[in-house]
C-alpha cells in the first residue's frame, strides 16, 4: 500500500581507504558519513548536494552494489549487512537503477530486446517466449513501439535511450527504483517527457524512488521528501514543501539562492558561497561546511553538530535560520 | 553602430551524407555593453554560429553571411593577419569544458602570458605583473604560487576562472561564453556567473551568453535569442521572452520548465528535434508543434516583424494565442 515502508537506512556509512603510495598510510575518505533515512511506497525521496557530496556512494549501497562500512540498511524486513547471499540474490531484485548517462549505460552491440531480457534470464526460470512478451510490455509501456524490440542503442535518441534504462530497471517488478540523475544529460523538452514518464510508472506500480539529483527545480517538481547533503553528510531533511519554503541550514538557503530560476521578474535574495568544496580526504574540522558558511562561530570549528528536528525538518547546525510562525 | 553585426549567417558541414545545414541564416546585432543570450537545446547550432564568427570550425564547414562586420571592420573580406588581431584580443570566447578547452601539458601561467605576448607584445617582467593582476580580478587566492599551477591541479571551477583570465586579458569589446556553467556545480555557477556580470559592467564589454538553462537566461540576459534546429526562431528582451513568448516554440519550452508548472504531469513537447535526414518540408517545429496546420507543414515561414519578437512562424504568438489562424482549424 501507498506509504508503506520499504527501506529503512540507520547511520548508513561507506569509507574507502585511498593508497596515498608506498611510504605513506593510506587515508580514510568518508564518502558517506552517517545516513539516515526511509524509502516508502509510492514516495519519492530526492537526494540533493553538489559533485563530491556522496549521492552516488549512497546510490551504490542502496542498490547493494556495495555493503556499508557501519550503519544498517533494512530491505523489506531484511537486514542486508547480515543477510546470506541466497537472501541478497532474492532482494537483489526488488532494488533497480536508472543512471545518468543513458549513452553509456546500454550495451551497443545488444540488441534492446536482449537487453530488456537479460535481467529475467538471469533472475528468472521463465521460457523464451515469455521473456519477449514481457520486454514487449514493458516497450510499450515506457512509451516505445514493437519494432524498437529488434534495434540497437546506437539508433535511439537520448531520450529514448533513457526511456530503454527506465523500461529494464522496471523488468524484475521492483519494489524500489534508484534514479540516479535521471534527467541531468537531457534537453529541456526531453527532460519534461521522462519526468512524465517516471510520475506516471510510479503511480502506476506505486515505486518508491530514491531520486538523486543536482537541479533543485526537477527535485521540487518530483520529490515527496528531500534530503540535502554536502560532503557525505546529510545537512538536512525535510518534505518538499518544508524545505522549499522554510529552508533552515545556511547550506540548503545558499544552493536554493545559487539556482537560476526562470522568471526575469523576480527579485531574489542572492548567497554566494566563497570559497570551493573541501577534499573529502582531509575535511574541516567540526562542522564541515564551515570555511564557507556565512553564520559560522567558534564552535562550529570544534564540534560537529548533532542533527536536531526544527519545525518538521532534521537539520545538522549550530545557527538555523528560525522562522517565527 | 552595433558593436557587431552578422546578417543571414548560414553553416553547412561537407557530411558522407551531403551536405548539412547546422546554422540557417540567423542574424545577430550586439550593441557596446549589452548582455544578449542564445538559448537553444543541442543541436540548436548555437555553438556552431559563433565558432564560425571566431573561425574555429574545421575545413569541411562553408560559411556563408551576407554581412559579418565587427566594429565597422567586414571580416568576409579582411585578411587572414587582420583577423587574428581581432580574434582572441577585441573579441575573446569561454568554452564549456574548462577542463579540456586548457592545455594539460603547460602552466597555467604560461597559457595566460601567451596571450598577452602575442597580442599585446609586452616583456616578460609585464606579461608576469599582468598574469598575477588578471588572476586577482578572476578571484583566485595566491595568484603568484597559482601561475606554476597545471590545469589538473585545480578545481573546475578555478579552470573556468583561469579561462575567463584568458580571454579578458586583452580588455575584449566582445566576450563569448559558450556555456560557462554547464559542467560546474550551482555553487560554483553562481560565482561564475556573478563574475562575469561583474567583469561585463566594468569593463563596458558586450556579452554573448550561450546556454540552455533558461533559469541562467532570466538572471543574466537582457536580450535573448531562441534558436531551433539551425533557425533563429525569436528575438526579445528577456522580460518580454519570459511573460510573452511570440515563437510556439519559446512557449512550449518554458511551459516544460518543471518551476513554471503546477500540475504533476509536465506538458511536454512530443517528438524530438529533426535531425538531418529527417527534417521536414515546411516550418522545422511542425512535426512537434500543436499550432501547426497544413500551410505549416507545406511552406517554410518567413520572419515575422519586429512586435513578434522576428517569430519564425506562420501564426505568431500575442498574449499566448496564435494570430491569422484559420478558422475552422480552431472549432
Amino acid at each position: 500500500m501507498k506509504g508503506d515502508v520499504v527501506l529503512t537506512a540507520k547511520d548508513l556509512t561507506r569509507h574507502y581507504h585511498v593508497d596515498r603510495g608506498t611510504f605513506r598510510k593510506p587515508a580514510v575518505l568518508k564518502a558517506l558519513d552517517g545516513a539516515t533515512f526511509t524509502l516508502a511506497k509510492g514516495r519519492t525521496l530526492a537526494v540533493v548536494g553538489e559533485s563530491g557530496c556522496g549521492k552516488s556512494t549512497l546510490a551504490r549501497l542502496v542498490t547493494m552494489i556495495e555493503k556499508p562500512t557501519s550503519g544498517t540498511l533494512n530491505i523489506g524486513g531484511i537486514d542486508i549487512t547480515s543477510a546470506d547471499k541466497g537472501t541478497l540474490m532474492g532482494l537483489h531484485k526488488t532494488v533497480q537503477i536508472v543512471f545518468q548517462d543513458p549513452y553509456g549505460s546500454l550495451n551497443p552491440r545488444q540488441k534492446i530486446g536482449h537487453a530488456l531480457e537479460e535481467p529475467l534470464l538471469v533472475n528468472t526460470t521463465m521460457g523464451k517466449k515469455e521473456r519477449r512478451d514481457a520486454a514487449l510490455k514493458i516497450i510499450n509501456l515506457v512509451g516505445l513501439r514493437p519494432e524498437h524490440y529488434d534495434r540497437y542503442p546506437h539508433m535511439f535518441s537520448g531520450g529514448q535511450r533513457q526511456r530503454i534504462a527506465v523500461a529494464r530497471a522496471l523488468m524484475l517488478n521492483p519494489n524500489i527504483v534508484v534514479l540516479d540523475e535521471p534527467v541531468s544529460a537531457l534537453d529541456v523538452s526531453i527532460q519534461a517527457q521522462i519526468l512524465n514518464l517516471i510520475v506516471s510508472l510510479q503511480e502506476q506500480f506505486d515505486l518508491a524512488y530514491l531520486f538523486i539529483s543536482h537541479d533543485l527545480s526537477v527535485v521540487k517538481h518530483i520529490a515527496d521528501e528531500v534530503m540535502v547533503m554536502y560532503l557525505g553528510k546529510p545537512v538536512e531533511s525535510a518534505s518538499r514543501d518544508t524545505l522549499f519554503t522554510k529552508p533552515h541550514h545556511p547550506y540548503t538557503r545558499a544552493l536554493l539562492s545559487a539556482t537560476p530560476v526562470a522568471d526575469p521578474f523576480r527579485v531574489k535574495e542572492r548567497i554566494v558561497l566563497h570559497g570551493e568544496l573541501p577534499s573529502p580526504i582531509a575535511p574541516p574540522s567540526g562542522c564541515t561546511f564551515h570555511p564557507r558558511c556565512p553564520s559560522m562561530t567558534d564552535i562550529c570549528k570544534e564540534k560537529a553538530p548533532e542533527t536536531r528536528e526544527i519545525d518538521g525538518c532534521r537539520v545538522a547546525c549550530y545557527h538555523p535560520k528560525i522562522y517565527s510562525s | 553602430m552595433p558593436l557587431l553585426e552578422i546578417d543571414n549567417l548560414s553553416v553547412t558541414f561537407q557530411t558522407a551524407g551531403g551536405l548539412f545545414t547546422a546554422v540557417d541564416r540567423i542574424s545577430l546585432h550586439i550593441e557596446p555593453s549589452e548582455i544578449v543570450s542564445i538559448v537553444g537545446e543541442s543541436g540548436s547550432g548555437k555553438s556552431v554560429a559563433v565558432l564560425a564568427l571566431m573561425g574555429l570550425l574545421p575545413w569541411t564547414a562553408t560559411v556563408t553571411a551576407d554581412v559579418l562586420r565587427f566594429d565597422g571592420q567586414d571580416l568576409t573580406t579582411i585578411t587572414k593577419p587582420e583577423l587574428r588581431k581581432i580574434i582572441g584580443c577585441q573579441m575573446a570566447m569561454i568554452f564549456q569544458e574548462p577542463m579540456t578547452s586548457l592545455n594539460p601539458c603547460f602552466t597555467v601561467g604560461f597559457q595566460l602570458t601567451e596571450t598577452l605576448k602575442i597580442h599585446l607584445g609586452m616583456n616578460r617582467a609585464e606579461q608576469k605583473r599582468r598574469a598575477i593582476e588578471l588572476l586577482e580580478l578572476v578571484g583566485i587566492p595566491e595568484p603568484e604560487k597559482r601561475l606554476s599551477a597545471f590545469p589538473h591541479q585545480l578545481s573546475g571551477g578555478m579552470n573556468q576562472r583561469v579561462m575567463i583570465a584568458i580571454a579578458i586579458s586583452c580588455n575584449p569589446r566582445l566576450l563569448i561564453a559558450d556555456e560557462p556553467t554547464t559542467a560546474l556545480d550551482v555553487t560554483i555557477q553562481a560565482q561564475i556567473l556573478d563574475l562575469l556580470l561583474k567583469l561585463q559592467k566594468e569593463k563596458g564589454m558586450s556579452l554573448v551568453l550561450i546556454t540552455h538553462d533558461m533559469g541562467v537566461v532570466a538572471e543574466t540576459a537582457e536580450r535573448v535569442f531562441v534558436q531551433y534546429a539551425g533557425q533563429q526562431v525569436e528575438q526579445q528582451p528577456v522580460k518580454g521572452l519570459f511573460a510573452r513568448p511570440h515563437h510556439p516554440y519559446t512557449q512550449a519550452l518554458l511551459n516544460s520548465l518543471p518551476e513554471r508548472s503546477n500540475s504533476r504531469i509536465l506538458p511536454s513537447i512530443a517528438g524530438i528535434v529533426p535531425g538531418q535526414f529527417d527534417k521536414p518540408q515546411g516550418c522545422l517545429f511542425s512535426p512537434r508543434c500543436h499550432y501547426a496546420t497544413d500551410l505549416c507543414r507545406e511552406k517554410p515561414p518567413t520572419a515575422g516583424p519586429v512586435e513578434f519578437g522576428n517569430a519564425l512562424c506562420h501564426y505568431p504568438l500575442a498574449d499566448g494565442v496564435p494570430t491569422n489562424y484559420p478558422q475552422e482549424v480552431r472549432a
